[in-house]
C-alpha cells in the first residue's frame, strides 16, 4: 500500500519471530499435556480392567437393575408391574401400585431417618466442641510455644485424614454394631475439619481486643474469652451448620459398615434384593438431604445477616 | 481502683442497656441445647465411649505392633492401593467428558430458559444428591464385584458435581471478551473457542484436580462394598482383626493421598499461573 509497509519495521519482524517462538512452545505443552491425559487414562484402564465392552456389557444390567428398583412383584400377580400407577396412588396399604404399598414401612424408614440426623446433631456439637478448644492452642498468633501449635495441628490433621467410614468400621469392634461407632467417627473427622477452618478464623481475628485485656491483667483464657471468642463465634457457628449438613450426608452413608442409622437398613435391603424397599429408602435419603441443605442455608444466611 | 468501680457504676447507670446484655432468654436457650445434647448421649449410651475405652487401647496397642511387617501381602497392598487412584482417575475423568456439555447445557447464559434451567439443575442435584457409596453399593449389585462400579459410582456422582460447577463458571464469564469476538464476525464456535473458553478453561483444570484428589480420598472407602481398590483389602484385614495391617494400610492412604495432593497443587500453579 504505502512506504510505510508494517511488515518491513524491524521491530514487527522481531514481535512476529519472538511470538511464534512462543507460540509454538505453547502448542508443543499443549499436546504434551494432553498426550500425557490420554496415556495416564489408558494406563489407569490396562491397571483396572476397564474396558469399553465391560461397561457396555454392564450398562443392560444397570437397566435392569435400575427397573427393577421401581418394579413390584405381589404375591400372586403373574408378572412384576410398575411401583406406582395412577388408578391406585392413594389406595392403602394393601392395594399394590400405591404410594402406601410402596413405603409400607415408612414408620421404621422414618424413625431410622430421625435417628441418622440425631447422630449427625451429636457428632457435629462433639466435634465442635473439640474443635472449640483445640482450635486456640493450634492458632500460632495466640500461643508462644511453637511446639504446641505443631502438636495441635498434626493431631487435627490426623484425624480430619483418616477416611471416616473406615474409622467408623474400626470402632464397631470396640463400641460394637450401632450408632455410637458412627457418632465417634463422625466427631473425629468434624474436629479435624472444624479444627482447620476455626483456627483460620482465629488467625484473621483482630489482636487489639487481645491486647486491650492484656493491659489490664486479663489471663490467657481471659484474652480468648473476651477478646477473640466475640468476634470469631459467629463464623464458628457458620462453619457447623455447613458441617452439619456433610455430616448429615455421611451418618446415611456411614450405617454400611455396621454404624447404626438409615445406612444400615439400606445396606441390608439391597443385600437381600428388596427392589422396592432400595428406591423408597433411597428417594427418602434424597428428600432429606436436600431438605436439610435448605434449612441450614437459610439458618446461615441468617447468621451472616446478623453479624454484617 | 476504687476510681474505676465509681466509673463503671456511673457508666453503668447512665447506659443501663448496653450492659443488660441478651439476658435470661439467651440462658435458656443454652441450657435447653445442652438438655438436648445430654439426652441424646444418654439415647446413644454414650458413656459407653469410655467404659469401651480399655478395648480401643487394645486395638490401638496391636495396630503399632508391626514385628511381622516382612510376612504381609505387599505386592497385593501397593496394587490395591494403585487401582484406588487409577479408579479415581478414570472416574473423574470419565465425568468430565459428560460434565462438559452438560455444564454448558446447564449454563443459564447458553440456553436462557427457565424450565430448562429447572430440570438440568435438579438432574445434577439428584447426580450429587446420592453418596458415592450409595451409587457404589448399586452399582456392585448391578455390575458385580470389582474396580468397574467404583468407577462407574465416582463417574456418576463427580457428573453431578462437575456439571454443576461447570455450569456456574459458564454463567459467570464476562460477556465483554465474547463481545469483542462477536464484533470482529466470528461465528458460534469462534465466540466459544476465543470468548468463553479461555475464561472457563482455568476453572474446569481445577476443578478436575481437586475432583481428581478428593475421589482418591473417596474411592480409598468403595472397596468396602465391594467396589475395588484399597479399601476391599482393608475390610478383609479388619474383619479378620488383623489391626498392624490395617494400620499400615491406612499409613499408606495418607501418604497416598498427601503425594496426590502435592502433585495436583504442583500442577494447578503450572497449568494455571
Amino acid at each position: 500500500m504505502t512506504a510505510s509497509d508494517p511488515t518491513d519495521d524491524p521491530a514487527y519482524r522481531l514481535f512476529q519471530q519472538r511470538f511464534g517462538v512462543l507460540r509454538r512452545s505453547r502448542q508443543t505443552e499443549t499436546a504434551l499435556t494432553i498426550a500425557a491425559v490420554i496415556l495416564l487414562f489408558v494406563i489407569a484402564a490396562a491397571w483396572t480392567d476397564f474396558s469399553p465392552e465391560k461397561v457396555a456389557d454392564g450398562i443392560p444390567r444397570i437397566g435392569e437393575y435400575f427397573g427393577k428398583l421401581f418394579s413390584i412383584e405381589p404375591k400372586g400377580s403373574p408378572a412384576p408391574m410398575a411401583v406406582l400407577a395412577l388408578p391406585h396412588l392413594f389406595g392403602s396399604v394393601k392395594e399394590p401400585q400405591s404410594v402406601a404399598y410402596w413405603f409400607y414401612r415408612i414408620g421404621t424408614y422414618l424413625s431410622l431417618l430421625w435417628q441418622t440426623i440425631q447422630m449427625a446433631i451429636l457428632a457435629t456439637a462433639l466435634g465442635f466442641g473439640a474443635a472449640f478448644a483445640l482450635s486456640f492452642p493450634a492458632t500460632r498468633t495466640f500461643v508462644g510455644s511453637r511446639f504446641i501449635v505443631f502438636a495441635t495441628r498434626r493431631f487435627l490433621e490426623v484425624m480430619r485424614t483418616i477416611p471416616q467410614v473406615v474409622l467408623a468400621f474400626i470402632l464397631v469392634w470396640p463400641f460394637g454394631i450401632g450408632p455410637l461407632a458412627g457418632i465417634v467417627a463422625i466427631a473425629i473427622h468434624t474436629t479435624g475439619t472444624l479444627g482447620k477452618l476455626f483456627c483460620e478464623l482465629n488467625e484473621n481475628a483482630d489482636l487489639r481486643p487481645v491486647e486491650g485485656i492484656r493491659s489490664v491483667g486479663g489471663s490467657w483464657l481471659a484474652q480468648i474469652r473476651f477478646g477473640v471468642v466475640p468476634q470469631v463465634l459467629p463464623g464458628f457457628l457458620s462453619y457447623a451448620l455447613l458441617r452439619f449438613e456433610i455430616n448429615v450426608r455421611s451418618s446415611t452413608i456411614i450405617g454400611f459398615v455396621g454404624a447404626g442409622g438409615i445406612g444400615q437398613e439400606l445396606k441390608r435391603v439391597i443385600g437381600f434384593n428388596i427392589y422396592e424397599e432400595v428406591s423408597a429408602i433411597v428417594i427418602l435419603i434424597l428428600l432429606i438431604v436436600v431438605a436439610i441443605d435448605l434449612l441450614s442455608e437459610k439458618i446461615r444466611h441468617r447468621f451472616i445477616g446478623a453479624v454484617r | 481502683m476504687s476510681g474505676t468501680t465509681h466509673d463503671i457504676a456511673a457508666e453503668r447507670r447512665r447506659h443501663p442497656e448496653v450492659f443488660r446484655g441478651k439476658g435470661w432468654l439467651r440462658w435458656i436457650l443454652l441450657a435447653g441445647i445442652c438438655a438436648y445434647l445430654l439426652y441424646l448421649m444418654w439415647l446413644f449410651d454414650f458413656s459407653r465411649v469410655f467404659t469401651d475405652l480399655p478395648r480401643v487401647w487394645v486395638i490401638v496397642r496391636l495396630m503399632v505392633d508391626w514385628t511381622h511387617i516382612a510376612e504381609w501381602d505387599h505386592a497385593e497392598l501397593w496394587r490395591s492401593m494403585l487401582e484406588t487412584v487409577a479408579m479415581a482417575y478414570l472416574g473423574t475423568m470419565l465425568a468430565v467428558v459428560f460434565a462438559v456439555p452438560l455444564g454448558f447445557l446447564g449454563a443459564r447464559n447458553v440456553i436462557p430458559r427457565p424450565v430448562f434451567h429447572f430440570f438440568t439443575r435438579r438432574l445434577f442435584d439428584g447426580l450429587r444428591g446420592l453418596d458415592q457409596l450409595i451409587w457404589a453399593l448399586v452399582f456392585v449389585r448391578a455390575m458385580g464385584l470389582g474396580p468397574i462400579a467404583g468407577i462407574m459410582a465416582i463417574a456418576v456422582a463427580e457428573t453431578g458435581v462437575l456439571s454443576k460447577l461447570f455450569a456456574e463458571a459458564v454463567e459467570n464469564i464476562d460477556r465483554k471478551q465474547v463481545e469483542g469476538i462477536t464484533s470482529v464476525g466470528a461465528g458460534l464456535l469462534g465466540r466459544l473457542r476465543f470468548g468463553v473458553l479461555p475464561q472457563v478453561l482455568p476453572v474446569m483444570i481445577s476443578q478436575t484436580l481437586y475432583s481428581i484428589e478428593s475421589n482418591s480420598r473417596e474411592a480409598t472407602i468403595l472397596g468396602l462394598v465391594g467396589a475395588g481398590g484399597i479399601g476391599l483389602r482393608l475390610s478383609e484385614r479388619i474383619q479378620i482383626n488383623a489391626w498392624d495391617q490395617v494400620a499400615y494400610v491406612i499409613v499408606l492412604i495418607l501418604i497416598s493421598v498427601a503425594l496426590i495432593d502435592a502433585t495436583s497443587r504442583y500442577l494447578r500453579l503450572r497449568l494455571i499461573g
